[in-house]
């Protein structure tokens, strides 16, 4: 049987680290492929790492990184952040990431999800998306970072991208990101439930139990979080112990 | 040693060198029939779509090159598909080295199960070499949303809607599903004991 999959998220900058990590174990908290070989060492069953970088010009130390993780890490990788071509993605494909992220670009010209699909296969395109429940007890799509509120619910873009070739889709709740108060259950399992593509819950995870409700009563098929693995608030292999007393499948 | 990896129009190809080097061998990426067919093992790896991987090898004359190996060869993923007869996959006949067809993931409504199949899945009825002190049940990592029957290549089993083969073999010629360079422990495991066959 399939695993639930948990996937640490690790957000560069200029080719290194940034948010805070609390590792003593490891030499040097900022370099990305140290701590991603940590992660997939104790367990991680995949590894998301989220260039922040603005300018172009920086974007070839990027490369460079995706190289370097490519070779020490063995387990599969994605890449996201400001991707808005086939020729980007090629690059950071042939540097050995195993699938890239989209969002904003996707957005604003979603034959970039089609193109890719054709160019390099639909299960390395990964359509993030960042969504917030307005008042009206809609789920929005966000732009930008969660700057640009767009007038489209998430459900719809999502349907279209996964009919335009989007593999997975990475799912963000703006309403539960960073409050450790648990995951968007309700519109993580209306997704899952719609779409035939697995869907990764992101923002929210603070305890074990939020893990559990995610996959079980969220439907999801993996679970995305920053801090809570950092600063070692939760061990992976503690969570997956945990997880599997729980009922839920996961790999140990 | 001399290792091959044969370069073709289907990614990741990089990862898999890399997981080579982890293992401490270096191979050599290459479409030279002649460096090819006189290397030690070759390496047909793969993803991305069947028939137009498979007008590439053969625009090349590499179908005819790889069907005729006596090496021992390892297919991963698309790679070991595009070794079986046929593919589902745009209708494409393959290399028929396993006189497998490859076919399309049908989930029943409502089993939860989604195409393309992508995580970690365990690998059972484990057999050959290639499988040596690899536990029964390990985890691996799939991405696909075709899969090849099981049959009297198989020589080991994954359930994913039903079960199929997650591993082939005929004489030289073996494949995995799964893609070893990106399933941790187990993963290198399979790839060192390919290179000891």
């Amino acid at each position: 049987m399939l695993a639930k999959r948990i996937i640490p998220c690790l957000d560069i900058k200029d080719g290194r680290t940034v948010k805070g990590v609390n590792f003593e174990n490891i030499r040097d908290a900022g370099d990305p492929v140290e701590l991603g070989a940590l992660y997939a060492k104790t367990g991680a069953d995949e590894l998301v790492f989220l260039d922040i970088t603005a300018t172009n010009e920086k974007r070839k130390t990027l490369s460079e990184l995706v190289s370097r993780i490519s070779q020490h890490i063995n387990i599969p990788f994605t890449v996201g952040g400001g991707i808005s071509s086939v020729e980007d993605v090629q690059v950071l494909l042939q540097h050995g990431a195993d699938k890239i992220s989209v969002n904003t670009a996707a957005y604003k010209n979603p034959q970039l999800i089609a193109d890719l699909s054709k160019e390099f296969g639909s299960q390395c395109v990964v359509l993030a998306i960042d969504t917030k429940q307005e008042a009206d007890g809609q789920w929005y799509v966000y732009l930008n970072g969660g700057r640009v509120k767009t007038d489209t619910l998430c459900m719809d873009w999502a349907k279209r991208a996964v009919e335009l070739g989007a593999g997975e889709i990475l799912l963000t709740s703006m309403n539960h990101d960073g409050t450790k108060q648990g995951f968007a259950l309700d519109i993580t399992a209306t997704l899952s439930e719609t779409l035939s593509v697995p869907v990764i819950a992101s923002g929210g995870g603070g305890t074990m139990q939020h893990f559990t409700d995610v996959f079980t009563k969220g439907k999801a098929d993996a679970a995305l979080a920053a801090s809570i693995f950092h600063f070692k608030e939760i061990a992976i292999p503690e969570l997956k112990e945990y997880l599997a007393g729980q009922g839920v499948r996961v790999r140990k | 040693m001399k290792l091959v990896i044969i370069k073709y129009n289907a990614g990741n190809i990089q990862s898999v060198r890399y997981a080579l080097e982890r293992i401490g061998v270096a191979a050599e990426v290459t479409d030279n029939h002649e460096e090819i067919a006189a290397a030690d093992k070759v390496i047909f790896p793969g993803v991305g779509e069947a028939s137009t991987a498979m007008q590439y090898l053969r625009e090349r004359k590499l179908d005819v090159l790889i069907a005729g190996l006596k090496q021992p060869v390892l297919g991963i993923c698309l790679g070991m598909q595009l070794m079986c007869k046929h593919s589902e996959e745009n209708n494409t006949d393959c290399l028929n080295i396993f006189d497998e067809e490859v076919k399309l993931f049908l989930p029943k409504k409502g089993d939860g199960l989604k195409v393309p199949q992508i995580g970690w899945n365990t690998i059972r009825a484990l057999q050959t070499p290639l499988f040596e002190s690899v536990p029964e049940n390990s985890y691996c990592y799939f991405v696909h949303g075709y899969y090849a029957a099981t049959g009297e290549h198989t020589i080991a089993t994954t359930d994913y809607v039903q079960p199929y083969s997650s591993a082939l073999h005929r004489d030289n010629f073996y494949g995995v599903q799964f893609h070893p360079e990106k399933s941790a422990e187990a993963g290198e495991k399979i790839l060192a004991n390919f290179l000891k066959i």
